[in-house]
């Protein structure tokens, strides 16, 4: 098991700020923000609606850009890449679980999971070693070959889960992963994401409203109104 | 994986797909069938020959000339040939049975003219019968005439009824060639002509002049002229081409019409298939995005949404160009001979593939370029 408080920081944000403009309006999502996630945590970014959690899960995904301030993963800073950089830098470093799982619906549960690996110069034999993996690692290898209409919301999500996998990303972002989910699915996915973190060391940031998924995280991140709070 | 995407994407909804598979086809042979028909409008003049001239009376082709001007144009330098014809206009049968009749100076102009394929012994007997005539392979077939048949022709400018011996059938050197076409010799018209209205003998309706060299045209045209200018009839003498453009122009109206109504339907196509693209990319968005967030890059998304729009529009347009040729060849079946020269030509066939090409094509240029700009976060919060 990791001991996350002991590692190195995998993101450094510092005096990051997101503020959208409407007409002549400027509304500040995110304030002077400055938060450490280590490698290996397991970070649970909570808060009322509009509190700008997701924005925050945005940048660090490098999903968004923020309007000032550094976010350093890995010691890049990614508000410093442009569009196409970004691209690079998230097939190489960033697992995307979405509260809708964001399948692919005209691509098996296996393709869908194979997606990302399109992106690496791993050969066909390779991914497919690769994408058998991360379907057992999720229970899935006797649904390998169904379309996302052919499998329950936990299903598609534990599809997303070995897709966000797959890579070998530097860090996983979740956003509202349960959100979708019955109490017991939901309970089944955060055990999942648990054993993730803590037997395979993947950094997660996730992003819930429900306290009890919140609880199954190493730390609990509030935010209200744009700003941290302890 | 990209190709599967796209061939996967685009039977997503396939009634979807196939309403606008079918559009595509029926706007491509539509397209394909106009283009045809002005084609065959323009028929005689791709046909006719750079080395030919048309020399007629300078007032209008209805006034004749003297059968003299023909030795005085075979004498102009250039002329290496002269042969002369009469528009006949007769009725066979009924008025419906429409097709050209021209008296002809049989051997000359059978030389001159070698597109007309003609076996060497039915030419013999045609050179050697005063009241032998040639009749188009369509034509003959059209009517079910054999060789020897006897042809009665109601004159209508040349009154009576004139009846013809069969004594070949020719076939056109290409598909260009008119094959309705119906000649006899220009001498029996004229000598019956001279036994009945001695005033109107030894007038030739127009010559054709086969020239030595097809760059002096202009010259030798300005040559022929000159040689009949103040006489009783002046001469007007044009390339073969410009003398058959003369009758187009005077359809010009009718022609230009057809062409963009042509037009007309691929723009048609092209606003049916951008609004099915827009359709299809604004569903997908969240898709899209979330490709995007994976790593996929703009021209990533921009290419599947080309690609899907190129597809069905060349799919259909292959189609289209391949269901052009049944539906052009009933569509000449039930004009008769109005077309005599009604094919479907290699350059319609790339304009229907370039129509569709570019009907694909413009379809997906917004959605593809939304589909390809949308902000990733926007993208994700999309409902389709």
């Amino acid at each position: 098991m990791n001991d996350a408080s002991q590692d190195a920081a995998l993101v450094a944000i510092r005096g990051l700020v997101k503020r959208y403009v409407r007409g002549d309006q400027v509304i500040p999502v995110l304030v002077d923000i400055n938060l450490d996630v280590a490698q290996g945590d397991f970070v649970a970014l909570m808060g009322p609606s509009g509190s700008g959690k997701s924005t925050l899960l945005n940048l660090i995904a490098g999903i968004d850009k923020p309007s000032a301030g550094q976010i350093l993963v890995a010691g890049v800073d990614i508000a410093q890449l442009d569009d196409s950089e970004l691209a690079a830098w998230r097939a190489a470093h960033v697992g995307f679980i979405f509260q809708f799982y964001n399948l692919m619906p005209v691509l098996t549960a296996f393709e869908n999971v194979e997606l990302p690996l399109q992106l690496t110069s791993l050969g066909r034999r390779d991914r497919r070693e690769r994408v058998a993996n991360a379907l057992a690692l999720v229970g899935l290898t006797d649904r390998m070959d169904h379309y996302p209409n052919e499998l329950s919301g936990g299903q598609q999500q534990r599809v997303a889960i070995a897709r966000a996998l797959i890579a070998d990303p530097s860090i996983i972002v979740a956003d509202e992963p349960t959100g979708d989910l019955d109490r017991t699915t939901a309970e089944e996915i955060l055990d999942l994401l648990d054993g993730l973190n803590r037997e395979l060391g993947k950094t997660i940031v996730m992003v819930t409203h429900d306290p009890k998924a919140a609880g199954r995280a190493r730390r609990v991140i509030q935010l209200e109104k744009g700003v941290l709070v302890d | 994986m990209f190709i599967r995407l796209i061939l996967r994407n685009a039977f997503r909804h396939k009634l979807r797909t196939s309403l606008t598979l079918v559009g595509i086809v029926v706007a491509i042979v539509a397209f394909g069938l106009l283009r045809t028909i002005v084609d065959a409008w323009y028929a005689g003049a791709e046909a006719s020959a750079s080395t030919r001239l048309i020399t007629r009376n300078a007032i209008s082709l209805v006034f004749s000339m003297p059968l003299s001007y023909e030795q005085k144009i075979r004498q102009v330098p250039g002329v290496a040939s002269v042969s002369g014809a009469n528009w006949f206009g007769g009725i066979y049968v009924t008025e419906s049975n429409f097709f050209p009749q021209f008296a002809i100076q049989g051997a000359t102009f059978l030389d001159m003219y070698p597109e007309f394929r003609i076996a060497a012994d039915e030419r013999k007997a045609f050179l050697t019968d005063r009241q032998g005539a040639i009749a188009g392979r369509k034509l003959a077939d059209k009517f079910g005439w054999k060789i020897g048949d006897q042809i009665p022709i109601r004159g209508t400018i040349f009154p009576g009824t004139w009846t013809f011996t069969l004594r070949a059938i020719y076939d056109g050197a290409d598909a260009k060639v008119d094959e309705t076409q119906f000649y006899f010799h220009w001498a029996l018209l004229n000598e019956t002509v001279k036994a009945r209205f001695p005033r109107r003998g030894d007038q030739v309706g127009w010559f054709a002049v086969e020239i030595r060299d097809p760059t002096q045209a202009a010259e030798v045209s300005q040559r022929i002229d000159a040689t009949f200018k103040n006489s009783l009839a002046e001469t007007l003498t044009e390339t073969e081409k410009a003398f058959q453009l003369g009758f187009v122009a005077m359809t010009e109206a009718i022609l230009v019409a057809i062409q963009a109504v042509s037009w007309v339907i691929v723009v048609i196509i092209m606003a049916v298939m951008a609004n099915t693209m827009a359709m299809t990319a604004r569903e997908r968005y969240s898709e899209y995005a979330t490709m995007k967030a994976i790593g996929f890059g703009n021209g990533f998304v921009a290419g599947l949404i080309f690609s899907e729009s190129v597809g069905i529009a060349l799919s259909g347009g292959i189609l289209g160009i391949a269901l052009t040729f049944p539906v052009a060849d009933a569509f000449a079946s039930a004009l008769g001979t109005l077309f005599p020269v009604f094919f479907v030509s290699q350059e319609t066939v790339l304009m229907q593939a370039a129509a569709a090409l570019i009907v694909g094509v413009v379809a997906a240029l917004i959605p593809a370029w939304r589909a390809a700009h949308v902000k990733i976060v926007d993208g994700l919060r999309a409902v389709a």
